[in-house]
């Protein structure tokens, strides 16, 4: 009898692991890649590859060398953090601040909270944080989409939608922001046409990444849902109190890497509720402080900063929220 | 028709029924049968022979010690070998009757013949104690005595009777080959502990994926004219056939926390139980016999089969007698994948629930190396209790009791669902089975201490 294993039921498992999860979110995740690169050219490409390389290699080398376990780069969560470090970042980045941003998303807010599971922020965003307050001109340096397909030039300095109005804004003049936004056809935003980091371009792309996550029943859709109703709700209220000041819920939506904040970053199961209810109050909680950000703050734009600031929030929404229970009601 | 279903958690692990179109084959007798008194839930049965006696097929062997006890006949006729402890399917020592086993006699007043008895005895006590008489216990899992179930305390009534025909276990086919084989039995089965429990509303709940089954209870109850009885067509979804689950799913009502099916006006009873109350009453046939299914991912379909066995057969002898533990095979269960226990002896005998021998090759029932838990909320999502045992198991892990029992871990009726999706892989269940021992066992010295107090008043 000493041939076979006892062990305690259940005796088989659902065909799923962590790695199996994130190569879900890598694939959702193509769609975005593949544009992006066609739209920005081969520096996105580079872009790209030096943030899953550098990311990659900061995981294995400080899961070995500093923490002295067994590596766990093979469950590919390091992976979708180059990826989505990337999809966060301007086309034009040197390659040594990707990799600052690559070291600083794994290494601070990754390993020293103890690895996948343990950290409390999302490593890519605080990645893309950290970069944003210590290379400010590197990381608002928009690049205005010149691609694969137009072979035009190399590069040329633009700025994004939110930036444009924001330093409109800025410039102390009564603007008529309808006016601006109308500037920009909502198809290219949806279709790729815009200036932004590369995740910014295509909503589309993103969008379909997403319903295949949802078919794949990798994530719930609770936490985006709630977030794009919370902006769409505030924005439609400021927009038509004063539509000269306040910008209205289509722009808000599509603009500012909402789309790849909401269903790829505020999504990551690490650092948001454990529970759907939780789930809505955090997505409320990311779309007001966006919205707060965008209105009155000093940035163009702030769903990195929202979602930072519920990611802190979550251990206190968890121990609000909790599951319904059987025969307890 | 409308599916049914439980409101909270569950999983879809692959249904693998693959012996489902084996009908059911009587297996001869061995040369030795090893009689568990430990068959049922409850106080182990007394034995009421003495080595060297001579015993008949369906004598009784075994009396009730207890309230809550059954009777346990012999499965066989021969002489009386030995009495003494055995190790039971995992191990642990229980008191076994050894017959050694010459022929097939059987005792005295016991109806063998296969004529369908349609007609209803009109006394409940009657009913109640031939069920008891003849030993017959839940055949779904637990193997509670039937006749306590059937006899609800005063002042507790029985709206609705549930026949369990669930069957919501990955690759287990004998509920559903008694349920396609011995329909009218089931019926009139099942129409007999209506009568017990006070012609109450009877429902005779089936999973969606055994068509053939709902098609021949049709036929049956269209035949027999039973009155009362209902069909419920329940979605695929594991465990649907989990007691608590399935008076959600067919009544809409949540048994609270710590209670009893009773009281939200539940009985629920397995199909193979019916069958038993069947010839436990109209024929006066102890249980001394079960279905049982040999199957696994690693044993070649012919070689799969459903087999009527004597209570008593040692597991060796049903695996020798199907062809030998099949190549490939990692881990042998008895019971289902989800909850049914890893044999570590195979030399211990099949008991009244017996319900399956199952073969897993390594790869279905490999457990990946744990990781860091990824905090997905799949356990919880998962949970048909509404639990959170990612919670659980950090408080288990912290030994912080009062904490569990807040978490109701006590209510956690061991399905497996979390453990079944995780997918870091972290072993939750085994760190919440033992945490559920130590909190109820802390409730029961709560409530017997309180119990304690009052009576000194």
């Amino acid at each position: 009898m000493d041939r076979f294993i006892v062990s305690p039921s259940p005796h088989i498992h659902a065909p799923v692991s962590t790695r199996s999860l994130m190569r879900d979110v890598l694939i959702a995740l193509a769609p975005a890649v593949v544009v992006s690169c066609l739209f920005y050219g081969w520096s996105e490409l580079l872009v790209i590859a030096v943030s899953v390389v550098s990311c990659v290699l900061v995981e294995w080398a400080l899961t070995r060398y500093v923490l002295r376990r067994p590596s766990t780069v093979g469950d590919l969560s390091a992976a979708l953090t180059g990826v989505l470090l990337a999809l966060n970042l301007p086309v034009s980045t040197p390659w040594w601040v990707v990799f600052v941003g690559a070291l600083f998303a794994i290494g601070v807010a990754k390993i020293t909270f103890g690895g996948l599971g343990q950290n409390i922020f999302n490593p890519a965003i605080a990645g893309r944080v950290f970069l944003l307050v210590s290379f400010p001109s590197y990381m608002t340096d928009w690049t205005a989409p010149q691609g694969l397909i137009g072979g035009g030039p190399d590069a040329f300095s633009g700025a994004t939608p939110l930036s444009a109005l924001k330093e409109q804004l800025a410039g102390g003049a009564a603007v008529d922001v309808s006016a601006l936004a109308s500037q920009y056809s909502y198809r290219s935003v949806l279709f790729a046409n815009l200036g932004g980091s590369a995740g910014e371009v295509c909503a589309v792309a993103l969008l379909v990444g997403f319903v295949y996550l949802l078919c794949r029943k990798v994530v719930k859709i609770w936490i985006p849902l709630s977030i794009f109703a919370t902006v769409a709700v505030i924005s439609l209220v400021f927009s038509s109190i004063d539509p000269v000041r306040f910008t209205g819920p289509l722009f808000n939506l599509l603009t500012g890497g909402l789309i790849l904040g909401a269903c790829y970053m505020a999504t990551d199961y690490v650092t948001s509720p454990m529970t759907s209810l939780g789930g809505i109050v955090y997505g409320v909680g990311i779309g007001l402080i966006v919205m707060m950000i965008r209105y009155f703050g000093s940035y163009p734009e702030g769903v990195s900063f929202a979602i930072l600031v519920m990611n802190m929030a979550v251990p206190l929404i968890d121990r609000g929220f909790h599951s319904r229970k059987f025969g307890r009601a | 028709m409308n599916k049914l279903s439980f409101s909270i958690g569950g999983v879809h692990p692959d249904d693998c029924k693959i012996s489902r179109n084996c009908s059911i084959e009587e297996l001869p007798l061995p040369g030795v049968m090893h009689v568990s008194m430990a068959q049922h839930l409850g106080a182990p049965a007394t034995p009421v022979v003495a080595v060297g006696d001579r015993v008949r097929t369906g004598q009784v062997i075994g009396e009730p010690a207890g309230f809550i006890s059954a009777f346990v006949h012999s499965p066989a006729s021969g002489t009386v070998k030995s009495i003494g402890p055995g190790k039971d399917l995992s191990g642990r020592m229980v008191t076994h009757i050894d017959i050694a086993v010459e022929g097939d006699e059987w005792a005295e007043g016991i109806d063998r013949s296969s004529t369908l008895v349609t007609e209803i005895p009109e006394d409940r006590t009657f009913i109640l104690e031939r069920i008891r008489a003849n030993g017959v216990v839940g055949l779904g899992g637990a193997t509670f005595p039937t006749h306590v179930k059937l006899n609800p305390a005063p002042g507790s009534k029985a709206e609705c009777l549930i026949i369990n025909g669930a069957e919501c276990e990955p690759y287990l086919t004998s509920d559903f080959r008694v349920l396609v084989e011995r329909t009218r039995e089931v019926v009139v089965g099942a129409t007999i502990m209506r009568r017990a429990l006070g012609d109450c509303r009877t429902v005779i709940a089936v999973e969606e994926n055994k068509p053939e089954a709902i098609m021949s209870l049709r036929a049956a109850m269209g035949e027999l004219h039973m009155e009362g009885l209902e069909i419920a067509v329940l979605r695929k979804k594991y465990p649907q056939g989990g007691e608590k689950q399935l008076i959600d799913a067919v009544m809409h009502r949540q048994v609270k926390s710590g209670g009893l099916p009773i009281s939200v006006g539940a009985v629920v009873q397995n199909v193979s139980t019916a069958l038993a109350v069947y010839e436990a009453v109209q024929k006066n046939r102890p249980l001394i016999s079960n279905v049982l299914t040999v199957t696994g991912d690693c044993l070649p379909v012919e070689r799969q089969h459903n087999y009527l066995f004597r209570i008593g057969m040692p597991l060796s002898y049903i695996a020798e007698y199907a062809g030998g533990v099949p190549e490939g095979a990692a881990k042998i269960v008895s019971g289902g994948p989800m909850m049914g226990r890893a044999v570590s002896e195979m030399e211990a005998s099949t008991v009244k629930g017996s319900s399956s021998l199952l073969y897993l090759s390594e790869k279905a029932t490999r457990r990946a190396p744990e990781s860091n838990c990824i905090r997905c909320g799949r356990c919880a999502s998962a949970c048909p209790m509404g639990l959170e045992p990612f919670l659980l198991v950090r408080l288990a892990k912290a030994g912080d009791a009062a904490g569990l029992e807040a978490a109701s871990v006590q209510d956690c009726i061991e399905c497996g669902c979390c453990l079944y999706s995780c997918p870091a892989a972290v072993p939750l269940l085994d760190h919440i089975r033992p945490a559920k021992g130590q909190v109820m066992g802390i409730i029961r010295a709560r409530a017997a201490a309180a119990k304690a107090a009052d009576d000194k008043k």
